[in-house]
């Protein structure tokens, strides 16, 4: 008698099904997802796969010349010193740029950290050059920074020295570009990772007697680490793929042929796409290798919270 | 009663500003000017800033003067190269395509990102953390690395040189973007008063229109400016992909830069920078002026507690 | 502002459950509300109440049961369309409408004519006193008045049923009291049918006309706050409901409904609030104020007493707590008029109806229960 009625008045709710998956996350709602997805998809991930698949169909020319089969592209990237030498090209002027945007970030974040008249004008002047891009830099750089431009011109009638100096269009050049468009990127990181920092914990250390040198290096700097990395690669990554500057201030022939300018001559004058891909990808390869290498160090560090606002 | 004698009151002064490096000061005061390693700081923002404005400063003059070449400042000034440049680079067309292409990036990738945010905000799902990576992935990897590959593609289906592959390549830094900058913003907002709206008897389309769509739209528009400076200043997808017709004001400096035999005359060139960075500061004055870029972060105001 | 009283005449709740991830927020649940009743549901977190609060308000599905209003199903409609109000615990007001327009919300989805919301908003202004904060936007309130704020948004629009989540809980004590108040007033005056979510004892103790009590998911007791307060049907409803001293003890010997009960240091004469025989441990549940310090003024005959040895004494304004020990070592609170001094020995009584005896397991099913246990599967 209990039994029968427990049974027959208990209706079951009739979303049912819908509801279980309702309980997993799924629902109509995720159709909102569904433009992006198709979108990162067919303009991302396909063109990605599809050039993928391009750089193990060479040309029969590149197979003629390199061997390799299927690889040839690849053999070719890595025997051809023309190629390859570009590697490092790029290396010399992506490396020590994002080296030195990191390092020169920390002591001028570290004394703007405080509050001062005209701080927010210094930070947006700071930030300008990101407006302005690298094309602007560039001829900018050429008219400034050239022979006849007023950096020369200055120096000269100081008498610090007595020939104008080569300033552009060679390794100089585009390294002062990338450092213009560069550093601001890096200041507004590294600021922001150090006011990330609880600074009463700099203020205990005082307390418990540690100086500035050791406040730096055994409570700042190690909590600024993982972020000094962070920043490290993204401004690495930026400096690498650099393109326009290494043609407009640089030498693209000689000392600053860089990987971007080698795919775009692949692509656009050799209409070889399939070395294009293979260039473009091996370019990424290169920088993943440089950010896993980062990555393994800077997993070493403290990664935890830093206790400040951030 | 004592006779108290008026002593004189001692002056105290503040912190010297020339305090020699490592003089006395009180206890929390920190000097403006005193370490070595303040002098360096400063002298490299100067240093910084000497190149900044002396970059900018020489385009701006250039683009004024006579032919200059051998002196401080050109012998004249006249503002001759800039309708030349006009003329010569069809700058309306540039001009209008530039904005065109901006536009259009902006409107899609809002529509097809603002949607994808909400559902990354509110929702977890099997997969979210793929799907996060995948729109992450975009702003990883340099422009060149998926660019190339790309605009073989675009090639290939006849789109290459046109206005439309412009505008779909832009779009793939511009999604991405628009999700990682909207979904922190929507996370902030109380889901719970979506629920309120629906107990006062709104329907989905009214919670939508009346209650999400006035929170979202300051962050929108914040994110909106970001890409459509972006998208202006973007050089290395669209130079792969565009042509006579569809070039932006960036790309038509650059072939203007890097023309056979030497490049188009230096003035005419930073004429046509000085246009380009007049219009990027118009776009940020405008978006300043209606845009609070502080929005982004802590838009909607915790409810304080008593 | 003119109410209709009931707008319905009775809203049931049959067999209600939910299921969610593997666990069962709640099971169970079969409660009937008359038109103007206050009904709190009462809990610690993770008992179930705001899961039933929300299965009420149609913001989650159920996935047992069904409920009724006037016999005619509701829980099939959306949210939008079942005319209750809500209030949440952080307020969730439309942070970019102004006091005003959030109170007008609801009346304007109900597309009433213009001046008809202007007067009711400004109704609902005046009966949460907050007619000059009109034009503010909740970023500017505080909480307390957000909270109103809240309030009023939900009772303008004269809903069959208003429901409150915790909406107390995020304000300090001496707001929380004033606020009871308020919504005391606000139920007295409007006589709104209310079912009103809270972990606070004495919050749903002073504003329901009846408590659901729900633990794990499931209703230990239903009923009036006297018949809570005198009569808990397992000791975890006791301890919701003030008594603080929960002892393990053995029952001796059983006479009718008392038995006698060892342990911790007493032995007593307890009355049986659920059977048990001699052997079984069961818990003893004492309210403090049910404790009395004996002295030469009262006259005890020895029967229910034992020693204690006094540690702590606070000071309350008009009584005093103290904090006891026995002799072998169990804990005790007990409420007294006047304060010995720490360190001093006292006597303490109970009367024996007063001293409760409960099963110590509160998942001990009888047979009966066990057999619809088995049906279920």
């Amino acid at each position: 008698m209990t039994v029968a009625t427990v049974t027959s008045s208990r209706a079951k709710s009739s979303a049912s099904l819908s509801h279980r998956l309702a309980e997993r996350g799924i629902s109509t709602r995720l159709l909102l997802l569904v433009p992006a997805v198709v979108f990162a998809l067919g303009l991302f991930v396909y063109p990605f796969l599809y050039g993928l698949g391009l750089t193990f169909q060479p040309l029969p020319a590149t197979q003629a010349q390199w061997g390799g089969g299927l690889f040839a592209n690849y053999v070719a990237f890595f025997k051809d010193a023309f190629t390859f030498d570009s590697v490092w090209i790029t290396m010399r002027l992506a490396l020590p740029v994002a080296l030195f945007n990191v390092l020169i970030s920390v002591p001028i974040a570290f004394k703007l950290r405080n509050r001062f008249r005209g701080k927010r004008t210094l930070q947006a002047l700071l930030v300008l050059p990101i407006t302005l891009g690298t094309v602007l830099t560039a001829q900018g750089l050429l008219i400034f920074a050239g022979r006849q431009g007023w950096l020369n011109r200055f120096l000269i009638e100081t008498g610090i020295i007595d020939q104008p100096l080569q300033l552009v269009n060679n390794y100089l050049g585009v390294m002062f570009s990338l450092i213009i468009s560069g550093f601001p990127f890096a200041y507004l990181l590294i600021s922001s990772y150090l006011s990330g920092i609880d600074p009463s914990l700099e203020a205990a250390a005082r307390t418990l007697g540690a100086n500035w040198k050791q406040r730096f290096l055994r409570v700042t700097l190690p909590l600024l680490a993982p972020g000094l990395a962070t920043t490290f690669i993204l401004t690495f990554v930026l400096a690498f793929s650099v393109f326009p500057s290494a043609r407009l201030v640089g030498d693209a022939s000689g000392e600053t042929r860089v990987l971007a300018l080698m795919a775009y001559r692949s692509f656009a004058e050799q209409l070889d796409y399939a070395m294009a891909s293979t260039i473009a990808i091996m370019m990424g390869v290169v920088e993943l290798i440089v950010i896993a290498v980062v990555f393994l160090g800077r997993s070493f560090l403290y990664k935890g919270s830093t206790g400040g606002k951030g | 009663m004592s006779n108290a004698t008026l002593t004189r009151p001692t002056v105290v002064t503040g912190p010297s500003k020339t305090a020699k490096p490592g003089s006395r000061l009180p206890p929390g005061e920190k000097s403006l000017v005193a370490s070595p390693g303040t002098w360096f700081v400063w002298a490299g923002i100067a240093a910084f800033f000497i190149f900044l404005f002396g970059i900018v400063l020489s385009v701006l003059v250039d683009s004024l003067g006579r032919p200059w070449f051998n002196t401080w400042l050109p012998e004249n000034f006249t503002t001759a190269w800039y309708q030349q440049a006009w003329t010569r680079f069809n700058l309306t067309h540039i001009m209008g395509v530039t904005l065109l292409v901006a536009f259009s990036v902006i409107i899609i990738s809002v529509v097809i990102g603002v949607p994808a945010s909400y559902v990354l905000a509110r929702s977890s799902f099997p997969g979210k953390n793929i799907v996060t990576l995948l729109f992450l992935l975009p702003i990883l990897i340099p422009p060149i690395t998926y660019g190339i590959p790309l605009a073989t593609v675009m090639y290939n289906f006849g789109l290459g040189r046109t206005i439309l592959a412009v505008i779909l390549v832009n779009l793939v830094p511009s999604v991405p973007f628009v999700i990682i900058t909207m979904t922190p913003f929507i996370e902030q907002i109380n889901p719970a008063i979506e629920n309120a709206a629906r107990m006062c008897g709104a329907n989905t389309r009214r919670v939508f229109t009346k209650i999400l769509a006035p929170l979202l739209i300051p962050g929108i528009l914040a994110a909106s400016i970001l890409v459509l400076v972006r998208t202006v200043g973007m050089f290395d997808l669209t130079f792969l992909v565009s042509g006579p017709n569809s070039d932006t004001l960036v790309v038509a400096i650059y072939r203007a830069m890097t023309a056979a035999g030497g490049g188009e005359s230096r003035q005419l060139i930073s004429a046509m920078g000085v246009l380009y960075t007049a219009l990027m500061l118009l776009i940020l004055i405008i978006a300043l002026r209606f845009i609070n870029p502080t929005q982004l972060v802590a838009q909607v105001k915790e409810a304080r507690e008593d | 502002m003119s109410l209709s009283a009931s707008a319905f005449e009775s809203l049931e709740m049959k067999d209600v459950g939910r299921r969610f991830g593997g666990r069962d927020a709640l099971v169970d649940l079969n409660l009937t509300i008359r038109a103007g009743e206050f009904i709190a549901l009462l809990g610690p977190s993770g008992c179930g109440k705001s899961t039933a609060l929300n299965c009420l308000a149609g913001l989650i599905p159920l996935t047992h049961g069904e409920i009724l209003i006037d016999g005619k199903r509701i829980d099939l409609l959306p949210s939008e369309k079942r005319d209750f109000g809500m209030v949440f615990q952080n307020y969730a007001l439309f942070p970019h409408l102004t006091v005003e327009r959030n109170i007008a919300f609801g009346l304007q989805m109900r597309n009433l004519p213009k001046a008809e919301i202007v007067r009711r908003v400004a109704e609902g202004l005046a009966l949460v006193k907050l007619e000059e904060h009109a034009k503010k936007l909740p970023g500017q309130l505080s909480g307390g008045q957000q909270q109103r704020v809240a309030i009023a948004r939900a009772v303008v629009l004269e809903p069959r049923l208003v429901l409150m989540d915790e909406p107390l809980s995020n304000l300090d004590a001496k707001l929380r009291l004033e606020m009871r108040a308020e919504i005391r007033r606000l139920h007295q005056s409007l006589g709104l049918t209310t079912v009103y979510v809270t972990h606070d004892q004495e919050e749903a103790l002073s504003l329901a006309d009846r408590l659901v009590v729900l633990r794990e998911g499931r209703v230990q007791q239903i009923g009036t706050p006297e018949e809570l307060h005198k009569n808990p049907v397992n000791w975890h409803v006791a301890d919701f409901m003030g008594y603080r001293n929960l002892i393990d003890v053995e029952v001796e010997s059983v006479s009718g409904k008392l038995a006698r009960v060892t342990g911790g240091g007493l032995s007593l004469d307890a009355t049986l609030a659920q059977p048990a025989v001699p052997g079984d441990t069961v818990r003893l549940a004492i309210r403090p104020s049910d404790l009395l310090v004996a002295s030469t003024a009262t006259s005890t005959d020895g029967h229910n007493t034992f020693d204690a040895l006094v540690n702590v004494v606070e000071y309350h304004g008009r009584e005093f707590a103290l904090g006891v020990t026995t002799t072998m070592g169990q804990n005790l609170f007990v409420q007294a008029e006047v304060a010995p001094l720490p360190g001093e020995k006292v006597t303490l009584s109970v009367d024996s109806a007063r001293a409760l005896l409960y099963h110590s397991d509160l998942d001990a099913m009888s047979s009966e229960q066990r057999e619809l246990a088995e049906v279920r599967g």
